[in-house]
This record gives structure tokens, C-alpha cells and sequence, in this order.
């Protein structure tokens, strides 16, 4: 019956789009959350689909905290400039500044926490009523269990005790006044899916997901960029090493794997292969570079 | 490669949890922080071999603690096919979890212990599978291994499990013997059971295909967004945003929406910065039309000669999700695809106990309750029934004081 070829890339993506437009239908005032990271710049490319040629009908919101990668603020720039819709920043420092935040202290200091208070702030301060977000449920075990459509109450709180059953293809974003709905349109997808829709639409990514020379220190095993959001000692070495990001956030607390992969085809393939390495090295101790960021994912930032 | 959704029904005693990471497992899909967590783990097999139950331990510490988690959704991916499983975590609101993992599967794995073969809860796993619409069904015989393998013993279990199928008019039914713990036949096939031609199960899944009886041809498009640019260049501009959820659109096809009953002709089917000659069931797309028609949000277009049916009451079997039972007296929301209207359910026909199937007269719907009942809404449907086409027969129940999904409904026949 089916004679067009429509492969697993195309159904992750016609749900996406599907699950994009029910939050155009259902909600008032929706924004789209932009880290500058892989899944959210592939949010991005799905919402063109969904929306095209008419405006999104939502702005991107990005939670800057102030410790960024220089290439993903470019990038983003760029982006939002190409686009031409609308880009609302909440800034970390200034929840900081206003007090609302502390900054943390002592040498593993990082921002990532912070960022809650000011999503929250900005969430309150434009009454946004859903949040569409790129996390996937092959990220770690507590988003393998939350919906599509995931109700969070007026403190952003989330509450696996009291989620909706979710049937079919159908969303209810019916909520009270002062909740808001997070919605994840790629929460079917696994990082390979990502990596194989950016090659396939031939999407641009900040370049530092690709193999560069970089100055990074070794703290807890990771490598670290050296750079002076982060709180370096006299203990900490910097070197000249190959690496790439596997994920983009707050450089305090993104780590980097050595790697040689500078095409996209490689770092597929990298990716591909990490599972058969953790695999051939199950009986000992042998962690390959990517099995990390796999203990990553598995809970343990 | 294409997409199979499954999910697995049976208990912790059946060995679904040892079934599930034999899968990951065997196809190398354990990530290595979990697959170090089993190694070290003190809890082992009586043989040494690592307990593979223990990739779902997450849930069973959510259950310690008095958690409820319906469903939790699992990847995996072979040269042929990418996978996922919905988790239905088994003892509290087992019916209520079930439903929902269903009502997005391919098809439905029901693991039926060699020991006891077909039991109470199997009838009762069967019943669910039949009642969503599941197609493809796999009865997995575990433990084969307790039982020395014994083909008897499997074909005994396969002779009864027939006649439940009948019963339940279950139509493509795979019975399969295997070993969850010791490997046999999951992925890879067993040489203990030199009696069995049939697929391991992986390979069974690989190659199952789902396209031939699950969509309706039936062409139907809810519409989810107007795209109107409103722009110079694209001052006439008009498109029908939504997703093809049976059946097959082509340009120039006559259409029908409702449920104005407007008729109008595709003139134009886009995707992005493409140009479609036509959009079938599964595709995101948007849809211009060659007259001036008045449509919104919540209509649906179809094709011209193959009509829905329209109703405001409609008998319909309801799965109920709620912890605060029915109440009939009140007003309920219901939202089939995008369309949401009041509702009351005007009667309760019958409830099913599903462990005896049989009908009883009731007064009262309870969580996890099932039975058939009759819908009346304030709006008109422009509906199919469930057995035609799932996704424009099917619906939610929304209680608008608490805003929760409290049930789910399945269209069956109109009412008079």
C-alpha cells in the first residue's frame, strides 16, 4: 500500500512536526528553548518544515549563561539573523545580579544549575505557557518515562506520580493557570537518529562538534577546555589536544572527547561504534572515549 | 529501514524484564555504565551468568518507592530496523499501563511461562491486545528451559493459545519457544530446540511487516494549523498544516471537509520546499486547495469518495484512567485528533471483566475498569470506527476540572 519510501528518518520527523503543530494549535504563548546544541538547532530545522513559509509561531529562548562557547553565540546569532524570527535571551548573570542566583564556588563551579532559576524567571516573565525542548528519551532512565507532553506545575516542577497516560497520537496541553507544559517533539529519537537527520538534511552545527585543536585541562577523568570560566589551580596541566564536544552547554561543565573526527561522517561512525566498543570491552576495564559520555547519560551530571 | 513499536505484556515472574535486556543484550544495546552495573552487581543467576533483569531495576526501585511509572519507552537498532519497546511496568494500574503502551504498537509480545502455560492473566493480556487492535501478536513460550525444551510441552501451550486467539479473533498469531535467560531463540536460534523451524524472535521482528494491515485507505487529514504568511508575496497564500493519519491524498483529488461538508479540490500538496504529487498516511504536510473554503482547526479533510461517518452519539468501549471514577451526571471533553467538544457518556452498556470476559450489567466506572458505553457529544464526529481505521477512531476523555486524560475511548458503531 505504502509505495513512497518513507523510512525511519521521515516517521521520526512527520511526528515531530505533527507534535510541533499541536503546540502552534493548543497553546497561547509557546517558545521554542535554544541552547545552540545539536537537538535544539534540529528542533529548529523541524519547526521550519512545520511552519514554512508563514512565521514561527513561537519565539526561540535562550538561557545564556554567560559562559558560553564563543561559536555557538556566533552561530546562533547567524541563525536567528537567517531565520529572521524572533530570539528572547534570559540571562544567568543578570538572575546573579538581581541575586536570585549564586554563583557557585570552588574549582568544579559551573553554571548548569543556575540556568533553572533564570528559565523559570523568563517562563514567568513572558507567560509562556509550553516550552518545546530537544531532550530525548535515550538520554537517561528519568526521561525514558516522561511524555511528550510533560505538565510541569507553577515552580516547573515535573511529577512522575501524576502524568497523563498518553494514547495514540493524541496530546492534552490542557492545563490550570500558572502551569505550563514541556513538550519534547525528538523524544523518539536516539542521538544516532540526530546525527544521521543532521547529515541527511545537511544541517550546520557550531564547529566545535567537529575535531579541532583545542587548549583542555584533565579534571575527573574528562577533558575540560581551558578557558576562564573555568576555575583553574596549579594542579591543572593544559595541553594541546584533538577533541570534539558531543554535547553543547555551559562551558563549565561540558567535557570534550579526543577525537579525529572532523566530517560528519566520521563522527557518525564514531558514534556507531562506541556501542561495539563499550561492547568488545565488557569484560574489563577498557572504557573507550565515548563510553563516557555515555556514563553520562546514564546519570552521572 | 522503518520503525517497529512493540510492547511486552506478562509479569515480573514471567521473565519480561530478563526478555527485554536479553534484546539489548544480545544486540548490543547496553551502554557500558549499565552493562558495568550488571557485572558488578551482586545479584547473579544460579549458573554465574549475569542477571539481565536487572536493566529494568530502575523501575522496580520506582515501585519500592510507591511509584507509579506507566510506561518507559526503549531504543534499540539492528541493520534492519530500529525498535521501540514501550516498558509497561506490571503490577499497579495494569490495565491503565497496558492501554496506553498499546494504542502506539506495531504489535504485542505476550509471554506466556512453559510452566503454567495459559493462564488467567494471559487471557486477560490477550483480551487488551485484541480490544486495542494490535495486529501482530507474539506468543513468547519463556522458560523453555525449565521444561527440558520439551516440544509437547510447547504444543500444548500452542493448541490452547489457539482457541483464546479464535475467541478474541486474534488474526496473525507467532508462537515462538524460547529461554529469556539462557538466550535461546531471542536473538539468536537455539540449538536445544532442534524441533523449532520458525524465526528467533529478533528476526521475527526484523522482518514482520507493518505496513499491510494497519492503515486504513481511507484518505484523512485533520487539520492542526492554518499557514497563512500574510505577507506581500504571499498575500493569497492559504495551507492546511496537519499529518495524513489514514489513506492517500493526490493533487487534483476531490475533497471534502467537515464537518461543513464545503467540497473543494487539492490544488497543491507541500512539504517545506517541496512540491508532492501526493501525501499518504504517516506524512506531515500541508494541503492548498483550489477554492476559497472556511477552515480552521479541528476539521477534517478526507476524501470526497470515501465519506466518515457523523455522529453526536457514538457506542464506543472505554478504558477508564482515573483514580476518581465516572461520573456521569457531569460534562467531560473529548479530543479526537484535533478536534475537542464536550461530551457525557449518556450510558454505561456493560463493563468487561477481563479475566473471565464476560459482560456485566454496571453502574459505575472505576480506574482500570473496561466496558462499552455510549457517547454523546455536543459537536458532531466526523469518525471511522476503531476496527477501520485506529487513528480517526480512537479519542481521550479530559476532565476539565483537573485538566487529566481520565480515559481512553474506541469508536465501535454509531448509536441511535
Amino acid at each position: 500500500m505504502s509505495k513512497y519510501n518513507f523510512d525511519y528518518l521521515d516517521e521520526l520527523e512527520a511526528e515531530a512536526i505533527h507534535i510541533l503543530r499541536e503546540v502552534a494549535g493548543q497553546f497561547e504563548k509557546p517558545a521554542l528553548l535554544f541552547s545552540g546544541g545539536k537537538d535544539s538547532i534540529t528542533l529548529v530545522r523541524l519547526a521550519e518544515k512545520a511552519f514554512r513559509p508563514g512565521k514561527f509561531p513561537f519565539p526561540l529562548v535562550h538561557i545564556d549563561t554567560g559562559h558560553n562557547f564563543e561559536e555557538t553565540i556566533d552561530y546562533r546569532d547567524k541563525m536567528v539573523a537567517r531565520l529572521g524570527e524572533r530570539l528572547i535571551v534570559g540571562s544567568v548573570q543578570k538572575s546573579i545580579d538581581e541575586g536570585k542566583a549564586v554563583e557557585q564556588k570552588g574549582k568544579n563551579a559551573s553554571r548548569n544549575a543556575l540556568q533553572t532559576v533564570t528559565l523559570l524567571d523568563t517562563i514567568e516573565k513572558h507567560q509562556f505557557d509550553a516550552c518545546i525542548g530537544g531532550a530525548r528519551r535515550d538520554e537517561e532512565k528519568a526521561r525514558a518515562k516522561e511524555r511528550i507532553f510533560s505538565v510541569r506545575d507553577e515552580f516547573g516542577q515535573w511529577d512522575p506520580k501524576r502524568q497523563r497516560p498518553e494514547l495514540w497520537n493524541i496530546y492534552n496541553g490542557k492545563i490550570h493557570k500558572g502551569e505550563n507544559v514541556r513538550v519534547f517533539p525528538i523524544s523518539n529519537w536516539t542521538e544516532l537518529d540526530v546525527w544521521n537527520y543532521i547529515r541527511r538534511e545537511n544541517i550546520e552545527l557550531p564547529s566545535i562538534y567537529f575535531a579541532h585543536d583545542r587548549d583542555v585541562i584533565t579534571r575527573n577523568g574528562q577533558l575540560m577546555a581551558a578557558s576562564p570560566f573555568v576555575n583553574m589551580d596549579e594542579e591543572d596541566v593544559v595541553e594541546r589536544k584533538k577533541v570534539r564536544f558531543r554535547t553543547v552547554g555551559d562551558i563549565s561543565c561540558t567535557a570534550a572527547i579526543a577525537s579525529e573526527a572532523d566530517q560528519i561522517d566520521d563522527i557518525i561512525a564514531e558514534i556507531s561504534q562506541s556501542k561495539i566498543s563499550e561492547r568488545g570491552a565488557r569484560m574489563d576495564d577498557k572504557v573507550s572515549e565515548a563510553a563516557m559520555e555515555d556514563r553520562k547519560k546514564g546519570g552521572y551530571f | 529501514m522503518n520503525i517497529l513499536k512493540f510492547f511486552t505484556a506478562g509479569s515480573v515472574d514471567d521473565g519480561k524484564s530478563t526478555l527485554i535486556g536479553r534484546l539489548l543484550y544480545d544486540t548490543d544495546s547496553i551502554l557500558a555504565d549499565q552493562l558495568e552495573a550488571i557485572q558488578n552487581a551482586n545479584r547473579k543467576n544460579d549458573d554465574g551468568t549475569v542477571d539481565l533483569a536487572i536493566l529494568t531495576d530502575g523501575l522496580r526501585a520506582e515501585r519500592e518507592q510507591g511509584i507509579t511509572i506507566d510506561v518507559a519507552y526503549k531504543y534499540f537498532q539492528t541493520d534492519q530496523r530500529k525498535f521501540i519497546i514501550a516498558d509497561t511496568p506490571g503490577h499497579i494500574q495494569y490495565t491503565r499501563n497496558m492501554v496506553t503502551g498499546a494504542s502506539t504498537a506495531n504489535l504485542a509480545i505476550i509471554l506466556v511461562d512453559a510452566r503454567n502455560g495459559v493462564v488467567e492473566q494471559t487471557i486477560r493480556h490477550s483480551y487488551l491486545v485484541s480490544l486495542l487492535g494490535i495486529k501482530h501478536v507474539v506468543v513468547a513460550v519463556n522458560k523453555m528451559d525449565m521444561v527440558d525444551y520439551s516440544e509437547t510441552v510447547f504444543d500444548a501451550i500452542t493448541q490452547k493459545y489457539k482457541s483464546l486467539a479464535e475467541e478474541l479473533k486474534l488474526q496473525d498469531v507467532t508462537y515462538i519457544p524460547v529461554s529469556a535467560l539462557k538466550g535461546d531463540n531471542i536473538v539468536h536460534p537455539s540449538e536445544r530446540m532442534a524441533w523449532y523451524s520458525g524465526d528467533s524472535l529478533l528476526h521475527f521482528l526484523e522482518q514482520v511487516d507493518t505496513d499491510v494491515q494497519e492503515k486504513s485507505e481511507k484518505a484523512r487529514l485533520p487539520v492542526q494549523w492554518v499557514i497563512r504568511p500574510q505577507t506581500d508575496e504571499l498575500h493569497d497564500y492559504r495551507g492546511y498544516a496537519g499529518r495524513v493519519v489514514s489513506g492517500t491524498f493526490k493533487v487534483n483529488d476531490k475533497i471534502t471537509v467537515l464537518p461543513s461538508g464545503a467540497n473543494s479540490t487539492i490544488s497543491k500538496i507541500e512539504f517545506f520546499d517541496k512540491e508532492l504529487a501526493e501525501a499518504s498516511s504517516g506524512q506531515s504536510v500541508t494541503i492548498h486547495l483550489a477554492t476559497d473554503v472556511d477552515i480552521s482547526r479541528g476539521d477534517t479533510i478526507v476524501n470526497s469518495s470515501a465519506l466518515p461517518q457523523e455522529s453526536k452519539l457514538i457506542e464506543a468501549d472505554l478504558c477508564w484512567m482515573d483514580t476518581k471514577a465516572l461520573d456521569t451526571s457531569i460534562t467531560y471533553l473529548l479530543q479526537h485528533n484535533s478536534k475537542v467538544t464536550k461530551v457525557k457518556i449518556a450510558e454505561v452498556v456493560y463493563k468487561v471483566d477481563i479475566n473471565t470476559l464476560e459482560k456485566h450489567a454496571a453502574d459505575e466506572f472505576k480506574l482500570n475498569d473496561i466496558g462499552r458505553v455510549v457517547l454523546k457529544t455536543a459537536d458532531a464526529l466526523a469518525l471511522d470506527l476503531y476496527h477501520e481505521n485506529k487513528a480517526n477512531g480512537s479519542a481521550i476523555l479530559i476532565d476539565s476540572r483537573t485538566n487529566l486524560t481520565v480515559g481512553a475511548t474506541m469508536f465501535r458503531a454509531l448509536a441511535d
